[in-house]
């Protein structure tokens, strides 16, 4: 048996066993979590400096203080999400017990990303953990000191048969993927995420897909250009532009291009200094393949701002540099807009105004954020009105990701599913449909039995009706009418049966 | 994309073929479906199904079509399945009926953006999720109840704003092809398409890109569909049959329980994907219960079943043969076991002593065949129940609440029901679905809206107070990351956790 059958298999007897069940060691479990973070931090900031280049800073703001967050909301609300959810009832199960009760799918398994690589590959394990499944944990094993910190950290604070860590690269995923999963929640790319959910279809297991795509940002003439650029510059070249939400391409009229770029440089040199290179702020590529690829995308446009690059140099022992990036007047053909840029280039594309905007970014795939930057409501409207994406923010970027009671999650080409609060905790539990009835009041059922008559169906699409919500007083006296009805309608059955 | 070739006239004699009965039907082939896919398509972006008021007319136009035709269709599935008027009435028509003014009632409400709970840093911005439709959307019906099968999720896709193509099963061929004549009479003719593909041809529709797809049938099919769907990540809602599994307590109302199962097992012929599979019987009351179950029986349809108008048939020759075979090769009848070939006619059936290998137990029962098995207590059903694929229902009959409480949280199904059987899967109010190896996703009343709909999350800012929000941006310093930490656990007492951001 492979590593990875042992994981899993490993796994499904510790779910089988039913311990992942119980309240109160889902909250134990979230606990020890909590512990790792707050023990662990320094761990887990250096394994992101050598992975990414992130400063300690950057790492706590942008992947452990969400995290924490999460972690604080799952245990305070668990007992709320976890307890049968109730439901309206029609006049026929009025005396019935109806309710909504979450139910752990099983073997959950995460495969999580490189970007931010605690941040995406531990808030579904909250989510898992929560919804009380056992979860198969892969980190991207393109972030290799961040995989390792969480292969040997992990096993440390949270139960190690129910929540096993798998590493590896390619072979060691489709080796997984043979097994079989209860969910599977991916981040990534849509050609990885096409392959992850052809695997799963052949066992029937449902997925979460969070994907990316070309985010587009709108920038208004009407609005405050500087504050504007501030936030584009902020939410672009986070993280080197790595972001699956980062504003991919800028939307403008010509008229205020030139002020764009003026903002645009002001704000990255406020940021990452004159030489971002030198920079501790300021991130790097991932790796040689994604460098060149970004690097390939400069090819055919102009250059605005930055443009320097650097393989690698080894006195300063950083590599793989790339200056944050602005390209103008950008053709739709250019190289830099076939694909998802994830890297510190921001081209900006001239629109005649919002309906040219909105034509274009119709034209394209639905993408995973949309951005439009305006101090007018109604540009607002449209955009909300008119075009689709998986979420989508007005006057900033990236922050609606903060906001646990907003879904998120894609649509179309950026992905299926959502997460992130309670969604997670849904979208890894199975909402079981629960009717509790008694064995009495068989007088009201003796319509549906056959011998059919026409009278016993007169008298059932009376009682089918639209769902009443009444108040207990309502719902005694409905009753005590509902037993006279019965009676009555026994008593003509019965009378009609004997005539026949 | 090139435009598909026209039909040569080889295609048409092809497109019009004659069942073994010898009774035309019209047949759609992929490539035909590619061109009612580009008028939905354009219909769609031409923004037909996104008003409220197109949206309410459209169901209203649905309720009409089933009120002015009811005769068509009782006559059609009469001819189908030889479904008594009462079950078309009953479980087809009144069903569809009541969730389309359902959701006429609370299609405002439901298009309505949500607003959200806000943290601390959001206090003065909007957060909502707002309802948008997906596009274009496949609904596959089976032909176990094909007109509620097809309409239902139709009510589900019309009311969250989509266009749809409809694809009611080649194997109730009379009433697939009422709804072919029926549905472009009532429903918008560019949003709406009934297409009739054969089951085969279903994953070559899939892979023309829609937006969602929903498909109702058994496994086999539904692992086909989706991994056709994978290969255009297409997001889909499956609702697979499977065994139902039914545990019958010692403690309990055997006449009650009986009349219960009985109605639930036989009606439309056992040709149900929500009907009890097979019967795990506490071996104290058995003998009670399958006496129980034929004086039902006799209640129900009489001496003779095949007399009753009551009582229906088999679908196909193939479902008959499937369904005669497990039955002569598993068990003991205790009651029926009759067949006649040529009406595609099965006595209601209730078979003892089968045992775990036989083949009744192999597959799902699409037929009036009903396996009695003997458990000692509920520990062993429930060992049992967990051995097999979760299944779409589980169902319960006992007095005895923490037998119920137990059969409930020990197993796992897309539904479950105590003392009753298949009630949970009409309900409005309930989602229906399966779980694991009988689905995935749900349907039903609001459950049927969120499906075909994408939730957008929407944050609408201001420009302002960038004086609060200098604290996120570079260079950063620890004097600021403590200052949003603080803040952040202050919030977490009061309302989830914050950036200030």
């Amino acid at each position: 048996m492979s590593k990875e059958q042992q994981a899993v298999a490993c796994a499904r007897r510790a779910f089988e066993t039913g311990r992942s069940k119980s309240l109160e060691h889902r909250i134990r479990q979230l606990k020890n979590l909590q512990r790792m973070f707050t023990e662990r931090q320094k761990e887990i900031a250096d394994a992101i400096k050598k992975d990414l280049n992130k400063s300690e800073v950057g790492t706590q703001l942008y992947e452990t203080l969400g995290l924490e967050g999460e972690i604080s909301l799952a245990i305070r609300k668990l007992k709320e999400w976890a307890a049968p959810r109730s439901v309206e009832k029609n006049l026929l199960t009025l005396s019935d017990t109806v309710y909504i009760k979450p139910e752990p799918l099983g073997v959950v398994l995460i495969i999580g990303a490189w970007n931010y690589p605690w941040a995406v590959t531990i808030q579904p394990l909250i989510g898992a953990i929560a919804a009380g499944n056992a979860a198969v944990i892969k980190p991207s094993e393109v972030c290799v000191h961040t995989a390792k910190a969480m292969e040997d950290l992990l096993p440390i604070y949270i139960d190690k048969e129910l929540y096993p860590v798998v590493t590896g690269g390619v072979p060691e995923t489709q080796e997984l993927l043979r097994q079989r999963f209860d969910h599977i929640f991916y981040t990534g790319n849509s050609v990885v995420g096409k392959l992850i959910m052809e695997a799963a279809a052949k066992n029937l297991t449902p997925v979460t897909l969070e994907l990316g795509g070309k985010s587009p940002c709108y920038i208004d003439k009407n609005c405050d250009i500087s504050i504007a650029c501030r936030r584009v510059a902020w939410g672009k070249y986070t993280n080197c532009g790595q972001t699956c939400i980062a504003p991919d391409y800028i939307l403008c009229e010509p008229s205020i291009q030139d002020r764009v770029i003026e903002e645009i440089k002001k704000s990255i040199k406020e940021f990452y200094t004159d030489n971002p290179k030198t920079c501790t702020d300021y991130g790097r590529i991932i790796n040689q393949r994604h460098f060149k690829r970004i690097m390939a995308m400069l090819e055919d446009s102009t250059i605005a701002v930055g443009g320097e690059n650097d393989e690698s140099d080894s006195f300063l022992c950083f590599s793989l540099f790339t200056s944050p990036t602005v390209l103008r007047d950008v053709k739709p053909e250019a190289k830099v807009m076939q694909e998802e840029i994830f890297g510190p280039l921001l081209p900006i594309l001239s629109v005649s105004g919002l309906d040219e905007a909105i034509k274009f970014i119709n034209k394209g795939e639905k993408p995973l954020a949309l951005y439009v930057f305006t101090s007018d409501d109604k540009v607002i409207k449209r955009m909300v009105d008119e075009t689709s994406s998986g979420g989508l923010l007005a006057n900033d970027c990236l922050v609606h990701y903060s906001v646990s009671s907003l879904p998120f999650g894609g649509v179309g080409n950026s992905g299926m599913g959502c997460y992130h609060g309670k969604f997670s905790f849904d979208q890894l539990s199975h909402l079981r449909s629960c009717l509790i009835k008694q064995l009495k009041m068989e007088g009201v059922n003796s319509m549906r039995y056959p011998p059919h008559t026409p009278k016993k169906l007169g008298w059932a699409r009376f009682f089918i009706l639209k769902t009443v919500d009444l108040g207990w007083v309502g719902r005694m006296a409905l009753l005590a009418v509902l037993a006279v009805v019965a009676a009555v309608v026994l008593q003509v059955s019965h009378r009609g049966g004997e005539e026949c | 994309m090139s435009t598909p070739p026209s039909p040569s006239p080889a295609r048409w004699f092809r497109a019009l073929r004659r069942t073994r009965l010898g009774e035309p039907c019209l047949k759609t082939y992929p490539l035909e479906c590619v061109d009612l896919l580009r008028r939905a398509r354009v219909a769609f972006q031409a923004g037909r199904t996104l008003k409220e008021n197109f949206r309410l007319a459209q169901l209203e136009a649905v309720v009409r079509m089933l009120e002015e035709h009811e005769c068509d269709f009782v006559d059609a599935l009469g001819r189908d399945l030889h479904k008594p008027r009462f079950e078309t009435v009953m479980s087809e028509l009144l069903l569809v009926k009541n969730e389309a003014l359902y959701a006429f009632s609370n299609l405002k409400k439901w298009m309505q953006p949500q607003h959200v709970e806000r943290n601390l840093s959001t206090t003065l911005d909007e957060c909502l999720v707002v309802n948008e439709p997906l596009g274009v959307v496949l609904i596959a019906g089976t032909w176990s109840s094909p007109v509620q099968m097809c309409l239902v999720p139709l009510v589900g896709a019309i009311a969250a704003g989509n266009c749809a193509i409809i694809n009611p099963s080649e194997c109730t061929s009379h009433t697939s092809e009422l709804l072919h004549r029926l549905i472009p009479l009532y429903l918008d003719n560019e949003c709406f398409h009934v297409i009739l593909a054969g089951a085969s041809d279903l994953p070559e529709v899939v892979e023309l890109k829609f937006d969602h797809v929903f498909f109702t049938g058994n496994r086999e099919e539904g692992n086909r569909i989706a991994q056709a769907a994978a290969r255009t990540l297409t997001p889909v809602t499956l609702i697979l049959g499977g065994k139902n599994p039914c545990y019958v307590d010692c403690q309990c109302d055997i006449a009650t329980t009986a009349q219960r199962l009985a109605w639930a097992r036989f009606h439309n012929a056992g040709q149900s994907l929500v009907a009890p599979d097979y019967i795990l019987c506490h071996a104290d009351v058995k003998a009670r219960l399958v006496q129980a179950l034929k004086c039902c029986l006799m209640q129900f349809y009489g001496p003779d079943p095949r007399e009753s108008r009551s009582f229906g048939r088999m679908v196909n020759l193939e479902i008959f043969n499937r369904t005669r075979d497990m039955l002569w090769r598993s068990g003991k009848v205790a009651m029926g076991g009759q067949v006649i070939e040529a009406e595609k006619y099965i006595a209601p059936t209730i078979l003892t002593d089968v045992a775990e290998s036989d083949p009744i137990m192999q597959q799902d029962v699409f037929g009036p065949v009903l396996p009695v098995l003997t458990v000692n207590n509920e520990d062993e059903a429930i060992a049992f129940i967990n051995k097999q694929e979760k299944p779409l229902c589980v169902y319960a009959y006992s007095n005895n609440s923490k037998v119920i409480s137990r059969l409930m949280s020990e197993t796992s199904s897309g539904s479950f029901c105590s003392n009753d059987s298949i009630l949970q899967s009409l309900m409005v109010a309930l989602p229906f679905g399966g779980v694991g190896a009988s689905g995935t996703g749900s349907y039903h009343g609001r459950y049927s809206f969120d499906t075909f709909s994408h939730r957008k999350s929407c944050l609408l800012r201001g420009t302002r107070f960038e004086c609060v929000t200098y604290l996120r941006y570079p260079p950063y310093e620890d004097r600021n990351l403590s200052l949003m930490t603080w803040a952040s656990t202050l919030s977490q007492k009061s309302q989830g956790w914050c950036q200030i951001l």
